[in-house]
Formats: structure tokens, C-alpha cells, sequence
């Protein structure tokens, strides 16, 4: 079942996958994806570790390119645009297409500097208009009453729940039209986990988002939309509240009710 | 069906399922003895029944407590969450089948039906031989999960509502016959409208049923268009 | 009961080892405080205003070690200025660019002979390459002597820092759009910067007391000079001179120069302690 189920909606796809195939050196780790992401929605992955679902994450913005030996065939449109194609120039695709990682990761440098570096990468702006964009961004994220008075300590004096927030602020800081996120409350406590989902429910009036999770409920709570991966193959994407109550594949059924393994 | 990793939860969702077939089969037998009540005028019969509802408000309660409880810890998913879902629904429905029940045996103590010809009975006999049928039909279904058995009751409903016109009419024709049957008339009229309501908790009970094994919400337009086209196929 | 006599024989063996290891640690902490001892004693009588304001004096007459403590300043900073971006550059590649490519295989492991090689090897190289050649011992020779000597162990902490830089946080830094080149200076440099800064510390710590490749090169000169085409004094080669005389006030100068040389070394490793501790985090 790998035909995308939801069909003939009204809905932009912001993302297009088709018939795209992943390899690790020899190893095949994606078997023929065929997957849209809509735009403005969120679309959560789910599936066992080891199914593929970081793996196609790490498609969107072609994070893999960092490392040999890791290639992709078949399309992925953005926009209409295959972005697999060698032409295109990953780090401007970088910064149209946004990731939040696992672990926190803030740059070895201040608050302030943290979403301020990104910003002077790709727009020439004055002074008074990044900290008024640092400003934006950190509000987004609900972040800013808690560090306003501390830009300039490091980045790596925050909590974790508030690393990972100045993380998202950074990455919506570049103004990205996708937001890739992978695994982003696995490593925090539960009170920065509502407040991780809390700003996915609010981004996802601007931006279209995916994210990878093994937490099913977070999937229930966070998306639109959720595809449900095993072994490398898309087993089922549908609907979240169809996913949910009433999946159509056997597999899909067995792994959200715990019967896997 | 596969088995949960988590065991408990396996045995959570075994012991739901049975105190509902517990509870149907305490439902369907009080309803069978409140109308046999009423019939063979058996004070001590009613009485039981009345005692016998108190028992299955109870159960109701534990059913109520139990699902919530899975609800809590397990957060079910899908089938299993369809499963909790459906167990409170038919619980309701039982419940109130069982609260008609005793409102017939209530009734059974409040009027002498041996002074009546048997005539006027074998109607709410029929009727309630039709309820009942239903009751074990649906249960069954439920045991089973069986859809197909499931929209057969759905379908037959029909017939009980056919019944029950007709004894409405012949009950109606007595009281017009001589005033003085109007109080014992009324009584049976309410016993049968009460048999008539049991028919529609087991159709709700079916609903459930489907809804719960195929995920899908019942869609009564097309459920009645299904089952005109097989009853225009028997035809 | 058998429980028992296994468990005191554990104790037993347990007393006895930790007995063996503080023994040793013992043993070697005895000889360094013999051997500083030593120096302050020797060393701190001699220490005056003059060993820093005089030149080195012939035999039997008063003076300092000026033009040694200058000269060795001077080599150290040639050693430095051009061992260090060569070495930070070489460890930016192999942890960076080629860190799975033969190249860096290849680099690492003549590094590693680098790095335990004699330093009076360095020296003899430097003497065939750039004395020989010039015709004149000078002070340039001898801070390349240094600078090869600086190289491996900048190269090799470089290399291991950066490679202490947990690839998520580049992936991170990838992420937003930057260049691989905006990634190392703006973030796995910031994040790397104690651990390479210490490395440094310590090259300048290791060299700072090297005599052997600087007797082949930079040579040595009894008077004050800037000339870094002209042959240079430094403490260890004068220490090496003037401990090795009859005259009783050179080796008083060789002891206070040792002093110099040791608290000078000491001070960088305390620095470099420091710069390791306050860690990555800025």
C-alpha cells in the first residue's frame, strides 16, 4: 500500500515524494516512497526504529549529503522543484527547508548570536533590524520573557526544554517555508514537551511541517496528517484521526495499539 | 488477534469484553422474566426483577470504571481504543434495557392481567419473543464481532416497530370498546412501547458493534439501502 | 563460610595493590620534589635585577641572561607564528574535509613519528636544509627547528578537538544553510577553541626547553642580538654552556636560567589547565 490514500484533496502539496529509494553504501533503507507533504500541515512520521522515518526526514533538506556513501534516487518536488537534482544548491535549499534535531544543539556562542548568525548568512541587514528579527524569532518560539534579559549569556546555559526552543527559534529565525523536525521532545521532560507541541500548533500557521516522533501520542496530539513507516516501506499515510481510531492496514493497526514485537 | 506486548493490557480488554457479555446475558434474562411476570401475574417474579436491575446498575458502574481506568493508563490506540469506546456505549444500552425491563415488572405488580382474556397477551408475547431474539442476536454478534450478524438486528428492527403499530391499534380498539379497560390498556401499551424501546437498544447496540470492528461511523443511508437491496434479492 | 574467606581474600589482595600503587606514585612524587627542590636552592640565589637587565658575561665577571631570556622569546615566537596555522590548518583537514580519506591516514601516522621523534633529529635536519645551505648558523633556522616541533602536536590536538565536536552540532549548523567553511569558523572552531588553545600552550611548553635543535641551528651568541640572520642565544643552549664550565658564576647563571626556564613552563601548563577547564562553553 503504497499509493498515497488521501486523494483529490483541496490541499497544496508543498512536497511531493515519488518513487524515492535510499541507500546507505549498498543497503537500501527506503523502498519506493511516494508521500506528499501539504502545505501548512503537519505531517507526522511514525514506525519502529530502524523503518526510515529519520532517514526520509533527512531527504527534505538533503542533511545526508554531509556524509559519503548516502544517496537518494527517485524525486522529491519542492514547489515542483526536484530537489534531489545535483544543480540545486543545498545550502539555499537549507535554508528554505528548515530541521530541528534530537539532541538541543545551540551554537557554542551567546543567545543572541545563536539566531543572529543564521539571519546574517543569507540577508544583508542592519543592526537595529536583527535584534528586531532575534526578537521575532525568540517570541515565536516562547522564548523571549524567559531570556530577554540574557542574550548575551551562552546558549549553553539554558535548560534543555529552553535549548531546544532557541533551536526552533533559530531555525524559524531564516524564515524557512518547511520545518523538518526530528525527534524534538524525545530528550525533555514533559512540561517542555506541551511546550514544544504547543509552538508546533502555532507554526503550523506559517509553515508546513514534518516531524518524526516515536511517541505516538505526540503524533495523535501534533498532526494533520501521519504516515506510518516499517522496514523501509511507507505502510500507510493518511489522515491523523483516521491513523488513529480507524487505520486500514493490518500492520499499521498492530503497531499503534502495541502489538509489535 | 495478535497479542499486546503489554500483556495486562490484553487482559484489561478480555475482562471489559466479558463483564459486558455478563451483563447482557443479566439484561436478557430480566427482560425474559419481567414480561413473563406480567403474563403468568407473578408478583415474586417481579420482585426478582426489580432486585436483579440494581445488580446490573452495578455492573454498569464497574464496566463505566474499568474502561476509564484503561483509558488512563493505557492510552489506547485504534482497535483497542474503538474497544473501550464501544464497551461504554453498550453498557448505556444495557443499562437502559434493563431499567425497561423492570419498569414492565413494575407494571406486572400493578395490574392483575389473569382478570384479562388471554387474547390481548399473545401480542406482547409475540412482541417481546421478537425483543428478545434481537437481545441474543446483538449479544452474539458482539461475542463474535460479527458485523454481518450485527446488521441483520439493524435490519429487523422493522419488524418489531410493525408489531408494536399493530398491538398500539388492537390495544387502542379495547380501550375503545369499554372505558374501563383504559387503565389496564395503558399499562400494556407502556410495557409494549417499553419492548419497542429494547428493540432500539439493541439496533444502537449494533450500530456499536459495526462501528467497532469496521472503524467506520454507522451510515444508516447506506445500511437501509444495503438491506433493501438483499431483502429485494431473497424477493 | 567459604563466602566469607573468598571476600577477605579480595580484601587482602585490594590492600595490598592500592598499597603497591601509592608506593609508586610515592616513589616518583620523591624525585620531582628532589628535582625542584634542588632548583629553587640553586637557582633562587641567583636570581636577581640583573639576570634580567645584563647580557651573558664572560668568565669571572657579573652579568645576566638577557640576550638568552630575549633570544629564546624570539625563537619560541618564530617556532609558534609558524608551526601553529600550519598545524591548526593540517588538523582543520583531517578532522573536517578528508576525515575518512587517505590523505589523513596517511598524515596522521607520519605525524605520530613526528610527535615521538628525537628532537635532535629536527635539528640535524634543519642544519642539512637551511644551515648548510645559507652558510651561517641563524636565528630563522632555529625557529623553524621549533615550528617542526610545534607542527605535530598542534596538528594532533586540532585534529582530536575538532573531532570531539559531536556531528550534530554541525549537521545543526548545516542545517540553517551555512557553508562548510562557515560551519568550522563559526561553530566547530568556537566549540573547539579550549582544547586547541591548550594545544598550543603546550607545544610552547615543550619547546621552550628544547637545546639540542637549536645547537645546530640557531647556535648560540654570547651578545645581545635582533639580527634573525645572525646566530641567537637562548636559555636551555646557555644553561647547556654554562653549566658545562669550570667557572663557578656561569653555573650559577645556568641555575637560575633552569629556574626561569621551569617556572615559565610550569606557568603555561597552569594557563593551559585553566584554559581546559573553563571548558568549551565559552
Amino acid at each position: 500500500m503504497n499509493a498515497p490514500m488521501v486523494e483529490a484533496k483541496a490541499l497544496a502539496k508543498k512536497i511531493a515524494v515519488s518513487n524515492l529509494e535510499f541507500y546507505y553504501g549498498d543497503s537500501k533503507a527506503l523502498k519506493s516512497i511516494n508521500l506528499p507533504l501539504y502545505e501548512k500541515k503537519v505531517t507526522a512520521f511514525i514506525g519502529p526504529s530502524g523503518c526510515g522515518k529519520s532517514t526520509l526526514l533527512r531527504i527534505f533538506n538533503r542533511i545526508y549529503d554531509l556524509y559519503p556513501r548516502q544517496r537518494a534516487e527517485g524525486e522529491v518536488l519542492l514547489d515542483g522543484k526536484n530537489i534531489l537534482d545535483p544543480s540545486v544548491d543545498v545550502n539555499l535549499l537549507r535554508s528554505r527547508v528548515g530541521m530541528v534535531f534530537q539532541k538541543p544543539t545551540p551554537f557554542p556562542m551567546s543567545i543572541y548570536e545563536n539566531i543572529a548568525f543564521g539571519l546574517r548568512l543569507y540577508e544583508k541587514l542592519g543592526r537595529s533590524e536583527i535584534d528586531a528579527r532575534v526578537e521575532a524569532a525568540l517570541s515565536r518560539a516562547a522564548l523571549w520573557t524567559e531570556v530577554k534579559d540574557k542574550l548575551n549569556a551562552s546558549g549553553l546555559s539554558l535548560s534543555g526544554g529552553q535549548q531546544q526552543r532557541l533551536c526552533i527559534a533559530r531555525t524559524i529565525a531564516v524564515q524557512p517555508e518547511v520545518v523538518l523536525l526530528d525527534e524534538p521532545a524525545s530528550a525533555l521532560d514533559p512540561i517542555s514537551t506541551s511546550k514544544i507541541e504547543e509552538l508546533i500548533d502555532e507554526l503550523k500557521a506559517d509553515y508546513t511541517i514534518a516531524i518524526v516522533t516515536h511517541n505516538m501520542q505526540q503524533a495523535a496530539r501534533v498532526s494533520d496528517y501521519t504516515a506510518f513507516m516499517y522496514l523501509g516501506e511507507l505502510v500507510e499515510f493518511d489522515e491523523t484521526s483516521r491513523i488513529f481510531t480507524a487505520p486500514r492496514d493490518q500492520r499499521t493497526q498492530d503497531y499503534i495499539t502495541g502489538r509489535f514485537g | 488477534m495478535k497479542q499486546h506486548t503489554v500483556t495486562a493490557f490484553d487482559e484489561d480488554l478480555s475482562a471489559l469484553a466479558s463483564a459486558i457479555a455478563t451483563m447482557g446475558g443479566l439484561a436478557e434474562q430480566l427482560v425474559a422474566q419481567s414480561v413473563q411476570a406480567l403474563l403468568k401475574s407473578d408478583p415474586e417474579l417481579a420482585q426478582q426483577c426489580i432486585t436483579a436491575d440494581k445488580k446490573i446498575d452495578e455492573l454498569e458502574r464497574q464496566i463505566e470504571e474499568r474502561a476509564i481506568t484503561i483509558i488512563a493508563r493505557r492510552q489506547p490506540m485504534a482497535q483497542d481504543l474503538r474497544e473501550i469506546i464501544a464497551a461504554l456505549r453498550i453498557a448505556t444500552d444495557l443499562e437502559r434495557v434493563a431499567d425497561l425491563g423492570k419498569n414492565i415488572a413494575r407494571r406486572a405488580l400493578a395490574i392483575d392481567a389473569q382478570k384479562f382474556g388471554q387474547r390481548l397477551f399473545v401480542g406482547i408475547e409475540h412482541l417481546s419473543a421478537l425483543g428478545l431474539e434481537q437481545m441474543k442476536l446483538v449479544l452474539d454478534s458482539y461475542a463474535a464481532r460479527d458485523v454481518a450478524k450485527a446488521r441483520e438486528v439493524w435490519a429487523k428492527d422493522d419488524d418489531i416497530d410493525a408489531v408494536y403499530t399493530s398491538l398500539f391499534r388492537e390495544l387502542l380498539t379495547y380501550m375503545m370498546e369499554d372505558p374501563r379497560n383504559i387503565g389496564m390498556c395503558t399499562h400494556l401499551l407502556f410495557c409494549a412501547k417499553n419492548i419497542e424501546r429494547i428493540g432500539d437498544h439493541a439496533t444502537n447496540i449494533a450500530e456499536t458493534i459495526c462501528y467497532l470492528v469496521t472503524g467506520e461511523p454507522f451510515d444508516e443511508a447506506r445500511q437501509s439501502s444495503t438491506t433493501r437491496l438483499t431483502q429485494a434479492e431473497q424477493a | 563460610m567459604t563466602d566469607k574467606s573468598l571476600y577477605a581474600g579480595r580484601r587482602r589482595r585490594d590492600i595490598i595493590f592500592r598499597g603497591l600503587s601509592i608506593g609508586a606514585t610515592a616513589f616518583g612524587l620523591v624525585w620531582l620534589a628532589l628535582i625542584l627542590g634542588t632548583l629553587f636552592w640553586e637557582g633562587a640565589s641567583g636570581l636577581n635585577l640583573a639576570v634580567f637587565t645584563e647580557m651573558t658575561p664572560p668568565p669571572g665577571s657579573a652579568g645576566g641572561l638577557l640576550n638568552a631570556i630575549v633570544g629564546s622569546l624570539i625563537l619560541t615566537g618564530i617556532g609558534v607564528a609558524v608551526g601553529t596555522p600550519i598545524g591548526i590548518l593540517a588538523g582543520t583537514y583531517m578532522a573536517e574535509y578528508g576525515r575518512r580519506s587517505r590523505l589523513t591516514m596517511v598524515v596522521r601516522f607520519i605525524n605520530d613519528i613526528l610527535l615521538s621523534a628525537p628532537s635532535i633529529v629536527v635539528g640535524l635536519f634543519v642544519y642539512e636544509v637551511m644551515v648548510v645551505q645559507m652558510g651561517h648558523f641563524s636565528a630563522w633556522a632555529g625557529g623553524v627547528a621549533l615550528a617542526i616541533l610545534v607542527l605535530p602536536v598542534v596538528v594532533r590536538t586540532t585534529e582530536d578537538m575538532l573531532l570531539l565536536v559531536p556531528d550534530s552540532l554541525r549537521e545543526a549548523a548545516s542545517a540553517i544553510g551555512m557553508t562548510r567553511w562557515v560551519v568550522i569558523r563559526g561553530v566547530t572552531y568556537r566549540a573547539a577553541r579550549a582544547g586547541i588553545v591548550t594545544g598550543v600552550l603546550l607545544a610552547i611548553a615543550r619547546i621552550s626547553g628544547e637545546t639540542a635543535p637549536l645547537l645546530f641551528t640557531a647556535l648560540n651568541n654570547q651578545f645581545f642580538s635582533l639580527d634573525l640572520n645572525a646566530p641567537m642565544a637562548s636559555l636551555p643552549t646557555i644553561i647547556f654552556q654554562f653549566a658545562l664550565s669550570p667557572y663557578d658564576d656561569w653555573q650559577q647563571l645556568a641555575w637560575t636560567g633552569a629556574l626561569i626556564i621551569t617556572l615559565a613552563v610550569l606557568t603555561l601548563n597552569i594557563v593551559a589547565r585553566v584554559f581546559s577547564r573553563s571548558g568549551s562553553g565559552q
